[in-house]
């Protein structure tokens, strides 16, 4: 089964290169033979190029030429155009890429209302032909940030296409949130504005803020500079690495970023994608963690962050990965879901774990968390026999939980400061089809989500005393 | 007679990977322990249940393998042709791209339906390759969304299809903390409509196997191929030919029949636990004696009280003294009241075997004679290297508590409405779940009022 990852803006294209580079990565670590296989199938297709970049797709047999399934999409040429200059150059072609010139001003207007009119029968044009190539689509991902114009609006407005034209094809977000400090002004207003469409299209939305990225990469940075006496880190071994993939130009500055979510999307789908004796697709994890159809948002964590050179990891290191899983340090947004409400928790394992760690550990750390009143024992569980490059296993949990409230509230204040003044509103309201209904009921939907989520956290989800049980007359 | 296995989903198909080999193995081995000419026949008759000849000489399982994605059936497939001693057909199996997304929903209304032709199809070349068709055997678990939701439709497929033929579900109950979140969910849906279709539901909990695997089995780092192969013995101590009550000469012919002739009276009735012993870690088996009396009295009182396993076992647990004409409130609690057993005895001695405690009618509910609320097989045809095992399949309380928890949750979450948009987008309504949680309620009320 295919995921159809769509890169859209700036940073969604920085991070979809990376995500093909370390997909590349890890499959050729795994493939050993060169043989396109099931698992190389759900990402990539294989073509075969000897008549040119026309040529037919090979379903089987030897690797030919491997073309991603994607489609790159931004509004400016820079990211895109070094990306067809690198090293995944012949991993795309130019039917998969939709770009322009002038770029989005930073505005979700321009993005999503000027560049989606104008760029809707393309995009739906080459949607089709990309789905056409796959023999059964069961999700798209985009990958954009919220703060700017063309991945927020633009993105956005592809979550709309393809909720249209592709009803039945999970959607699956991973959105990369403003932080306080960030230097686009509008970057409020651009992600409120976006908000509205994730609440409304996307099935599931993976929230990251770069302050967590910052702080994991520094965090291995230590690691690795502290030289603890008899430890080396196995350097591709690096959540932050781009070690032994194809771009081994020197590193731009947020590639160690970009490389934690590349690795979180790659993660994701590794069950669907590799064997293992407790399988989990996307549309499982879809199924499991979104008990409302509004309240989609998932706080992930990914562990280790990287492994030690030495081989023999007692299990006492296989359960401080699971506890990590928990902690504030390894979750990619600013959030404590230890102190807040789970409503559902999936916990994905990669590599040597066996079926008992992973209960062990769920008994172990259960005590500490809160789950909501009607799934006290919301756990979903994968477990898949390949490890990630570099380790002999991994752990990503997906959490369904209340903490994600503080991180929508912030975004919702910043957003009030900026309206209050009108500051910058003109430059959205003189955008054909912008108005001001537009904006309020973006922040209405915002605080229509800020509220379900306080239900939850005052009600602990239900009634104190559980709802009697159907009476049958003897 | 032959039995046509439907294997369901990824566990469906997991373990019937394991129970194949668990019977092949066993009739290749030479630890039998009885006459050539006993074991010959045993051969022949474990053969002509379950595997097919071909040209190669390599027995191929009389199987179906069936799931919505291709990743565990290609893995079960190259499995069996790399063991070299058995395999499936390559012509036996269907499978999709997609998954069923743990939704039961989903696979019972879309892939059901969707798939039916195709998968009727290989059932029926199955069912003609044999002489004598014996009836079904399908395996799945009821948590995820293939083996349950499409695992209920295709049972009610068979019954349409073949309505004179047995039909037992191996149904796996999962842990009872999460292996998917929506589990509950899909086991009551599972469980009420199987109970439409199945002739009787041989049940299994991963939770009581996997403290077989960690108490009996000493296994320290267990894994799910570890349960499955608990489960395939098991299972094997059920199937394996032996010569039943009637004490003709040959093995049973109908083991199906038998055991729905022995379990089942009335059709309110389909829960089957099975209890097998003793369980330990082959190294072991060399080392070990065993008794018949032993044995017998240990599982015994498994029965009675409900033990999991033959560890652990709470000997306080009496019988309600007799000539106390059992209103089922005067019973002693935790005590499990029996509509009917089956013991089945494999081995060394075991025509000496007196199972005369079995037979008290204080185990049993008034309505059946002990005489036929009580049946044994056997065979000196020693099982998987155990000298002596005895295996007990009971229509019985056994699994009340567990499965009053899981309607209860599933209940629980079903009044915050929670996950129900799932369900619906696929065509179950709350209806729907109404209907299945009180057909379930119904079946608790009955094993309750024993």
């Amino acid at each position: 089964a295919v995921s159809l990852p769509f890169a859209v803006g700036q940073c969604g294209n920085q991070v979809g290169c990376r995500f093909w580079d370390l997909a590349l990565r890890e499959h050729a670590a795994v493939n050993k033979k060169g043989i396109y296989d099931e698992a190389l199938s759900s990402f990539f297709r294989n073509v075969d190029t000897r008549s040119g970049d026309n040529g037919p797709d090979i379903y089987k047999g030897k690797i030919c030429s491997l073309k991603a399934r994607a489609l790159l999409i931004d509004m400016e040429e820079g990211v895109v155009n070094e990306i067809l200059q690198g090293p995944l150059r012949d991993v795309f072609d130019s039917k998969q890429l939709i770009t322009d010139v002038s770029g989005s001003g930073n505005n979700w207007a321009v993005g999503h209302k000027v560049y989606g009119c104008q760029y809707r029968e393309s995009i739906v044009e080459k949607l089709r032909k990309t789905a056409e190539h796959c023999d059964c689509l069961q999700c798209f991902f985009i990958i954009h940030s919220m703060g700017g114009g063309t991945g927020s609006g633009l993105g956005t407005f592809v979550l709309n296409l393809l909720e249209e034209e592709f009803p039945e094809v999970y959607r699956f977000v991973t959105s990369v949130y403003p932080s306080g400090e960030d230097d686009v002004i509008t970057s409020p207003y651009n992600s409120v504005l976006a908000m509205k469409e994730l609440n409304e299209h996307a099935d599931c939305v993976l929230p990251i803020e770069n302050e967590s990225l910052f702080e994991i990469v520094n965090k291995i940075h230590q690691m690795v500079n502290s030289g603890k006496l008899g430890s080396t880190v196995k350097q591709n071994s690096l959540v932050t690495s781009s070690a032994g993939s194809a771009k081994t130009l020197q590193e731009k500055p947020f590639d160690a970023m970009n490389n934690i979510i590349a690795n979180l999307l790659l993660n994701l789908t590794s069950s669907a994608r590799f064997e293992g004796s407790l399988n989990m697709d996307l549309n499982e994890i879809s199924m499991n963690l979104v008990p409302f159809p509004r309240l989609h948002y998932l706080v992930s964590s990914l562990t280790p962050l990287y492994t030690l050179a030495d081989v023999n990891i007692p299990s006492r290191r296989l359960d401080q990965m699971f506890s990590d899983a928990f902690s504030r340090d390894h979750q990619l947004i600013q959030a404590d879901p230890k102190h807040s409400l789970y409503l559902a928790c999936a916990l994905l394992v990669r590599g040597n774990v066996q079926l008992s760690d992973l209960r062990r550990n769920i008994e172990r750390l259960k005590p500490s968390l809160h789950f909501v009143s009607w799934n006290q024992e919301g756990w979903k569980t994968g477990l898949c026999s390949v490890p990630p490059v570099g380790h002999s296993h991994s752990l990503l949990a997906l959490a369904n939980n209340t903490c994600v409230k503080p991180t929508f509230i912030e975004l919702k204040d910043r957003f009030m400061k900026l309206y209050k003044k009108k500051a910058h509103l003109h430059h959205y309201l003189q955008i054909d089809g912008m108005e001001q209904s537009c904006f309020l009921e973006a922040i209405s939907s915002l605080s229509d989500l800020i509220e379900e989520y306080n239900e939850l956290d005052a009600t602990k989800g239900g009634p104190r005393i559980d709802p009697s049980r159907l009476k049958i007359a003897v | 007679m032959s039995i046509v296995t439907v294997q369901l989903g990824q566990c469906g198909n997991q373990i019937g990977h394991e129970v194949f080999s668990a019977l092949c193995s066993d009739i290749r081995g030479t630890h039998g322990l009885c006459s050539k000419k006993e074991d010959d026949s045993y051969h022949d008759s474990c053969q002509e249940r379950f595997f097919c000849e071909e040209e190669s000489g390599v027995p191929v399982a009389r199987a179906v393998l069936v799931d919505m994605e291709p990743k565990v059936i290609s893995q079960t497939l190259s499995l069996a042709a790399r063991s070299g001693h058995w395999k499936y057909s390559s012509h036996s199996h269907f499978c999709q791209k997609q998954g069923s997304g743990n939704n039961w929903a989903n696979g019972y209304s879309v892939h059901g339906p969707r798939h039916k032709e195709a998968i009727m199809n290989l059932v029926q070349k199955e069912a003609e390759k044999c002489d004598r068709l014996g009836g079904f055997f399908t395996i799945m678990s009821m948590a995820g969304g293939t083996g349950s939701g499409l695992g209920a439709f295709v049972s009610q497929c068979l019954r349409d299809a073949f309505p004179n033929s047995f039909i037992l579900n191996h149904v796996i109950w999962p842990y009872g903390t999460g292996e998917v979140i929506v589990q509950n969910y899909n086991s009551v849906l599972t469980l009420s409509h199987l109970y439409q279709s199945s002739d009787a539901l041989l049940v299994h909990e991963n939770d009581v196997i996997h403290k077989i695997c960690a108490q009996l089995m000493k296994i320290k780092q267990i894994s799910f191929r570890d349960v499955n192969q608990v489960i395939a013995h098991q299972l094997g101590s059920v199937f394996q030919p032996t010569h039943s009550a009637g004490g003709g000469s040959g093995y049973s012919r109908n083991p199906l029949g038998d055991l729905m002739e022995a379990l089942v009276p009335h059709p309110e009735f389909k829960v089957l636990g099975l209890r097998n012993i003793p369980q330990m870690p082959e190294s072991c088996l060399p080392y070990s004696t065993f008794s018949w009396p032993g044995l017998i009295k240990h599982l015994r009182q498994m029965l009675i009280a409900t033990a999991q396993m033959e560890e652990g076992i709470d000997w306080q647990v009496r019988p309600p003294p007799p000539g106390s004409s059992s209103p089922s409130t005067n019973k002693p609690l935790h005590f499990n009241t029996s509509i009917a057993n089956l013991v089945i005895l494999r081995g060394k001695d075991v025509h000496s075997v007196d199972l005369g405690t079995f037979q008290d009618p204080s185990l049993y509910t008034s309505w059946l004679n002990p005489q036929d609320a009580f049946n044994a097989w056997r065979t000196p045809r020693a099982f998987n290297k155990y000298e002596k095992s005895a295996c007990l399949v009971s229509s019985s309380q056994f699994l009340l508590k567990p499965l009053d928890s899981i309607v209860g949750k599933a209940w629980n979450m079903f009044a915050s409405k929670a996950y129900l948009h799932q369900y619906s987008k696929f065509g179950i309504q709350e209806e729907d779940f109404l209907d299945c949680f009180t057909t379930l309620e119904q079946v608790i009320s009955s094993y309750t009022n024993l």
